[in-house]
């Protein structure tokens, strides 16, 4: 079986600096892929290549068979891919219900089931329904951008760094979110983190990236017992 | 007493033309950050459309009656959407992700283009029509002197209201209203989520013309004539509304366009008269008076009188 998501040697770049060179990375229908590496390291670009912003100037980005590379980014997200992206880029000034109605609106699908899953993941949001995107906490910020990348009903979920500047157990509840909807409704998911360790536990496999090159790759649990992995990005435990 | 609300009737109908324009520019500066200079030019290209159409109505025998005003509205709305589509498309959308200043040069030339074009094709001497809105409403009469507000006025001020109300109604409560406001407030995260960027933007210019062509039709009927420079000074004029009343507000448009017709008519009205310092004033600087405001604006108020001041967490 193919991969439902396929980057195929995959270089990028923003002006004359190279974020990613010849990155190859698979996605199976179902699993859960951790992409962890350092600051800078290209692991947004990556992401952000998905969706052509920045194109790709070498190599392939193929999603269920078909060639996404040149697709403008409106037509890979009707596509059935969606993103929480770095920032979680909150609509400020649209109250949370608008948020998440954005999600859906361009997919002509019924926003009701979206809407019910959002809360029902996140009942914080459902507090805060008719409050402004750009009033909400960080953590509250997070919930929504996952819940407004749900209500199109996506079949792939992109999350870029869903624990930036969150507190633990903020972070816990998220990590725990992703968990189940990946186990109740099958969703595959590829996820960005610097928290490696927490992301290493979450995921089926994972991708070291360094400097826009895949250094190492291979199941959460493999990659958490090498202690290369263990010095450079868990600290000493 | 009656004087002043002579005044300030007048005042209210002719910043009612301004709001109509600044929501153009308002709009399209929040949506793509730029100024479109050639705005005013398009109020000038959709008083000449209705002009037109209104001479071709009355060769054909039926120019008067609210009916023909209506159509001709309509007219001039649909033509010149499609120049504020057009204009978009030549002169911006080719520009996008270029430095920010492209986009503004080539809005000036696109104003040059449009004044030019109508030069030619409709000649460079003012054209006038027949009063088409007669007669007038006497509000109060006494002391030799009466208030009143004509027709014209009312008409004014009932169809910009109500055009304001659909586009409100529009922008707040449909699906393309959202998808505009997704768009302003951050481009990128809409075309995430699957909105078609491009075509919201040309939306956005499509129903700015719109509503310029409304207030260029309002202006030729009151004023009764038309030229092919005449965007020029009006579209300054909101310019200066939309940043007073703070540029990306909605409200702000319509408040800013209201205090700009207000202070140029008073300013008309009240300097030269035989008071206090008003006598060492000359109501030929109205433009003065409109443009100080813009400086003075720009200076200690920059973003105007409802621009945002949301503190956003990050």
């Amino acid at each position: 079986m193919s991969a439902m998501l396929q980057l195929d040697n995959v270089t990028s770049a923003y002006g004359a600096v190279e974020a990613l060179r010849g990155v190859s990375v698979e996605v199976n229908k179902g699993e859960i892929v951790t992409l962890i590496g350092a600051n800078g390291a290209g692991k947004s670009t990556l992401l952000m290549t998905i969706f052509g912003s920045p194109r790709a100037r070498a190599g392939r980005v193929l999603f269920e068979g078909r060639d996404i590379t040149a697709m403008p980014l409106h037509e890979i997200a009707r596509a059935g891919i969606a993103q929480a992206p770095e920032g979680r880029r909150i609509f400020p000034r649209m109250s949370v219900r608008e948020n998440l109605l954005m999600g859906a609106q361009a997919f002509g699908v019924d926003p009701g089931p979206g809407l019910e899953q959002a809360f029902t993941l996140f009942p914080r949001l459902k507090e805060r329904e008719t409050q402004r995107g750009g009033t909400l906490s960080g953590g509250e910020q997070q919930m929504l951008a996952i819940g407004r990348a749900l209500m199109s009903r996506p079949r792939l979920l992109l999350l870029d760094e869903p624990s930036l500047g969150l507190a633990p157990l903020v972070v816990r509840g998220i990590f725990s979110a992703i968990r189940t909807l990946n186990e109740q409704t099958g969703l595959t998911v590829l996820l960005v983190e610097q928290n490696a360790n927490q992301a290493l536990r979450l995921a089926h496999r994972a991708y070291v990236l360094v400097t826009g090159r895949i250094t190492l790759e291979g199941t959460g649990a493999e990659l958490l017992a090498r202690p290369e992995i263990r010095d450079a990005y868990l600290g000493t435990h | 007493m009656a004087y002043a609300l002579q005044q300030l009737i007048n005042g209210v109908a002719l910043g009612m033309i301004y709001g109509l324009i600044a929501v153009g520019y308002t709009m399209v500066y929040g949506i793509i950050g730029m100024i479109n200079f050639a705005h005013g030019d398009i109020f000038m290209v959709g008083a000449f459309v209705s002009l037109i159409s209104f001479v071709l109505l009355s060769t054909g025998g039926w120019a008067a009656g609210p009916g023909a005003v209506l159509l001709v509205l309509l007219i001039s709305m649909a033509i010149t959407a499609l120049y504020g589509w057009s204009v978009e498309r030549i002169a911006y959308r080719p520009l996008r992700g270029s430095f920010r200043l492209a986009p503004l040069i080539s809005a000036i030339g696109m104003s040059i283009v449009l004044q030019n074009f109508v030069q030619v094709s409709q000649g460079a001497r003012a054209k006038p029509i027949e009063p088409v809105i007669r007669g007038s409403v006497e509000l109060w009469h006494g002391n030799g002197f009466s208030v009143s507000v004509s027709t014209m006025q009312i008409v004014i001020v009932v169809v910009t209201l109500a055009v304001l109300a659909v586009f409100t109604w529009l922008v707040t409560s449909t699906k393309l209203g959202r998808a505009m406001r997704a768009c302003e407030q951050d481009r990128k995260m809409a075309g995430l989520l699957g909105i078609d960027t491009d075509r919201t933007i040309s939306i956005t210019f499509v129903i700015g013309a719109a509503l310029a062509a409304v207030a260029g039709t309002l202006y030729l009927l009151r004023y009764g004539l038309a030229d092919f420079f005449m965007g020029f000074i009006v579209g300054v004029k909101a310019f200066t509304a939309a940043v007073l009343g703070g540029v990306g507000s909605l409200p702000g448009a319509l408040l800013g366009g209201l205090l700009i017709g207000l202070i140029e008519t008073l300013w008309s009205a009240y300097a030269g008269q035989d008071m206090f310092l008003l006598r060492e004033l000359n109501p030929a600087y109205k433009d003065v008076a409109a443009f100080a405001i813009l400086i003075a604006t720009l200076i200690f108020l920059p973003s105007g009188l409802l621009g945002r001041a949301e503190v956003e967490k990050v």
